[in-house]
């Protein structure tokens, strides 16, 4: 990909890391798991979850669904996030199921640590769920005691994050994760395949090339 | 493929065998079967066409549908000769007949006459090996012009007061204006610099029975659906094929070139699709595998008259002084929709910094820097965000929901210096899926490559800024270790103790074998390879048809 892979894109990427790289590793498998998805959501039957147990799904739609909040748009949940990401992980990304497996355990101890009396993350309210993705992503910097013993959170809620975004924006015409193209819509990116000029606001009064009034001499 | 493609056998001894179909070969074959040749091509990729093509992001970015493929040909990277190199992946290129021109930019610069002449220009540079070449822009302007009118160039001949002397003016007008295109001349004028329109090797016309650009916004990695991207295989395989002298072999990878005890090359040997080994042979062998395969295919077919492999006798340079282009980008979004993601990826560039004075600027290097957008939805969400957006959230979602449509990137494309530790050799311990040594790339930039890079980001954030941009940012400028172009490892000299070829294009050390790709070329010019590759293929293609019609390649 990197995508970009463009040329300097993949450059830029590469410089930023993990992400860009995960997904270009994953990718392939993705178009999978997006139809997958589309498909459990339009069946309107009760899904048969491949990789996560009902209570596991319960917490992973949690988790998604603050990653990309649904607010006054749609967001992950409205995607069929959740299911993207169940049929990723006995495909393309089952080299995660590890991450998860430790990751989600973690998690939990760490909800029960943090508030007592909430069991699980999903049972937690929207703002402190909010407090507990920044005490796994603050760990992820800071030499705090905690470090060690939220490392497998910390890779697992990269993991999550990358494969939600995925499962959210993902070609609507291709795979059909991204559910009724709500992630489209969300960035106003049109579904066609042809487009005429002007494309945007700056390019719509344009009054056609026009060489500059003095061409400066630097040769 | 077309239909009236011949069959050649491989005992069948052809005038020509070519390696590799993609800018540098698609054009001499098509040259070559013109001139009445009976020509073999030979690509490792699969023949796709039009049909096969997709706006499928994870088919073509994820699964590798028109790239070699990470996992099959893993490759090795180091940064000096002194390292050992680990395993990661450390190039992109084209795999599929037309190669990296089906899914390039399409950014067609010509070089200037400066490239040409450089080094007595400027001088010895400590710890590059910078040298002139052995033509000059002169000899190469026809063929820019053939490259123009045959391939198929817009753009807006005079419009840069930078540009080298021109035959004829483009064949056709640039392509439409982007938002991108509009906010980069308006603030490059208001800066005193001389925007113009970008040359782009994609149709603003329909030409030659292909479409023109639809603008449909899957441009940059992907392989264009209607033919309006000037690619190899729309614009020159396809009149190869028509000769009817021409056979495009796909699926075909070549590991070794054979020769006879005389020290000439007599064929190419391959694997097809299911592994089997074969021989075509051939009068003369052609290499335009680019610049990393090509090298690597000769250095895998040392023999004991070529120990340090083909042709590398007399200069031992095979592989050596690699060349990636230094970049640089930045990023800016503003106030109102731009929807650049609709259309090719550049519609205006400038040249002002071409060729920079290295009394003034500290450094040796020159660049241009162009306007655009390429991005696609995943990739931006993941990597195009201003790097202090939240990670996650409802204010994650606000942003990205907010810059998709606003964002526009400048990018910065400079010169890189020959160094003769920069390279692609044979990794002694890894091996690809065919058993094949793997390619290690070893390679640090020039200190002067990064400082201009960082000097041609200064210029983009002040064009950012006098844009009015919200808010900007750069991608930091760090030592490369990825590479796209892939340039001047087999580079073309007089001599055969520094050089690989001679201006033939002919090897100095294998009379029947030709090299032309991004490994011929000296220097690596300001950012944009493609357009030179194409016109020294051109010009190889007559040398090369003048010395086989003087009974100069016959046994």
């Amino acid at each position: 990909m990197i995508n970009e892979l463009s040329r300097r894109r993949f450059l830029s990427q590469a410089g930023i890391g993990v992400s860009a790289a995960w997904v270009s590793a994953h990718w392939p498998e993705m178009v999978s798991a997006a139809t997958h998805a589309h498909q459990a959501m339009q069946s309107g039957v009760a899904y048969k979850f491949e990789f996560f147990t009902f209570a596991e799904a319960t917490e992973i739609d949690a988790l998604s669904a603050r990653i990309i909040p649904t607010d006054d748009t749609p967001g992950a949940r409205e995607a069929g996030v959740l299911y993207f990401i169940d049929r990723a992980l006995v495909t393309f990304a089952n080299g995660d199921q590890q991450k998860y497996r430790e990751g989600l355990p973690e998690l939990q101890s760490l909800v029960r640590e943090k508030f007592p009396g909430v069991e699980k993350f999903s049972a937690a309210t929207a703002e402190q769920q909010d407090e507990l993705l920044h005490t796994m992503e603050a760990s992820q910097t800071e030499k705090s005691p905690r470090r060690r013993s939220l490392k497998s959170a910390q890779t697992f809620l990269e993991a999550l994050r990358i494969q939600t975004i995925a499962g959210f924006l993902i070609d609507p015409e291709v795979g059909l994760g991204n559910r009724g193209g709500v992630g489209w819509k969300l960035i106003a990116r049109e579904p066609e395949h042809s487009f005429q000029p002007p494309f945007g606001y700056y390019d719509k009064d344009y009054p056609g090339w026009q060489p500059a009034p003095k061409m400066a001499d630097k040769k | 493929m077309n239909e009236e493609q011949p069959k050649y056998k491989t005992s069948d001894e052809v005038d020509f065998v070519i390696i590799g179909s993609g800018a540098a070969g698609g054009i001499l074959a098509k040259e070559l079967s013109t001139n009445g040749f009976r020509v073999v091509v030979l690509e490792q990729g699969p023949y796709l066409t039009e049909a096969d093509y997709t706006h499928n992001e994870i088919k073509v970015l994820g699964e590798d549908l028109l790239t070699n493929h990470p996992k099959l040909q893993p490759t090795t990277f180091r940064k000096t000769p002194q390292d050992k190199a680990k395993q990661q992946r450390a190039l992109i290129y084209g795999r599929s007949v037309g190669g990296t021109s089906v899914h390039f930019t399409a950014n067609f610069w010509r070089f200037h006459e400066i490239d040409f002449i450089e080094r007595s220009k400027v001088g010895a540079i400590p710890s590059a090996n910078l040298v002139d070449w052995p033509i000059q822009y002169a000899d190469l302007e026809p063929y820019y012009t053939k490259v123009e009118w045959e391939i198929g160039v817009s753009g807006l001949a005079g419009a840069s007061p930078f540009d080298p002397p021109r035959s004829k003016p483009y064949p056709m007008p640039p392509l439409p204006v982007k938002s991108s295109g509009v906010i980069f001349e308006r603030a490059a004028r208001q800066l005193g610099w001389n925007p113009f329109p970008a040359p782009m090797a994609i149709l603003s016309q329909p030409r030659a029975g292909r479409s023109a650009c639809v603008n449909c916004g899957f441009c940059l990695s992907f392989g264009c659906e209607v033919g309006a991207k000037s690619s190899s295989l729309v614009a020159a395989i396809r009149v190869a094929e028509r000769t009817g002298r021409c056979e495009i072999r796909p699926d075909s990878y070549v590991h070794r070139i054979e020769t006879d005890a005389r020290g000439r090359a007599v064929g190419a040997a391959y694997f097809d699709k299911d592994k089997n080994t074969h021989l075509q042979k051939a009068k003369a062998v052609i290499v335009c595998a680019n610049g990393a395969e090509t090298p690597r295919l000769l250095l895998m077919s040392a023999n004991k008259h070529f120990p340090n492999g083909l042709a590398n006798n007399s200069s031992g340079v095979v592989g050596k002084n690699l060349m990636l282009n230094s970049a640089a980008i930045s990023m800016g979004v503003f106030d109102h929709p731009l929807n650049d993601y609709k259309g090719f990826a550049v519609s205006r560039i400038l040249h002002d910094f071409y060729e920079l004075d290295a009394q003034k600027v500290g450094f040796y290097g020159g660049g241009g820097l162009d306007g655009r957008f390429d991005a696609t939805p995943i990739g931006f969400a993941l990597n195009g965000l201003p790097p202090d957006t939240p990670k996650w959230g409802g204010a994650f979602k606000k942003t990205l929901a907010e810059n998709f449509t606003r964002t526009m990137e400048v990018f910065s494309h400079g010169t890189s210096l020959p160094r003769e530790e920069n390279s692609f050799s044979l990794d002694p311990d890894l091996k690809d899926a065919w058993g094949l040594p793997a390619l290690r790339m070893t390679y640090k930039d020039h200190p002067d490559d990064l400082k201009l890079a960082k000097w041609l980001n200064d210029r983009a954030l002040e064009l950012l800024d006098a844009a009015g941009a919200r808010k900007k940012w750069s991608y930091p400028i760090t030592e490369q270790e990825f590479a796209v172009h892939l340039l001047g490892t087999c580079r073309i000299g007089n001599d055969p103790k520094t050089s690989v070829i001679n201006t033939d294009h002919r090897t100095h050390d294998v009379k029947n074998l030709f090299l032309c790709d991004g490994s011929s070329l000296v220097t690596s010019g300001r950012g944009q390879p493609t357009m030179t590759i194409e016109a020294l293929a051109f010009r190889a293609a007559d040398r090369i048809t003048a010395l086989a019609k003087s009974g100069e390649l016959s046994a």
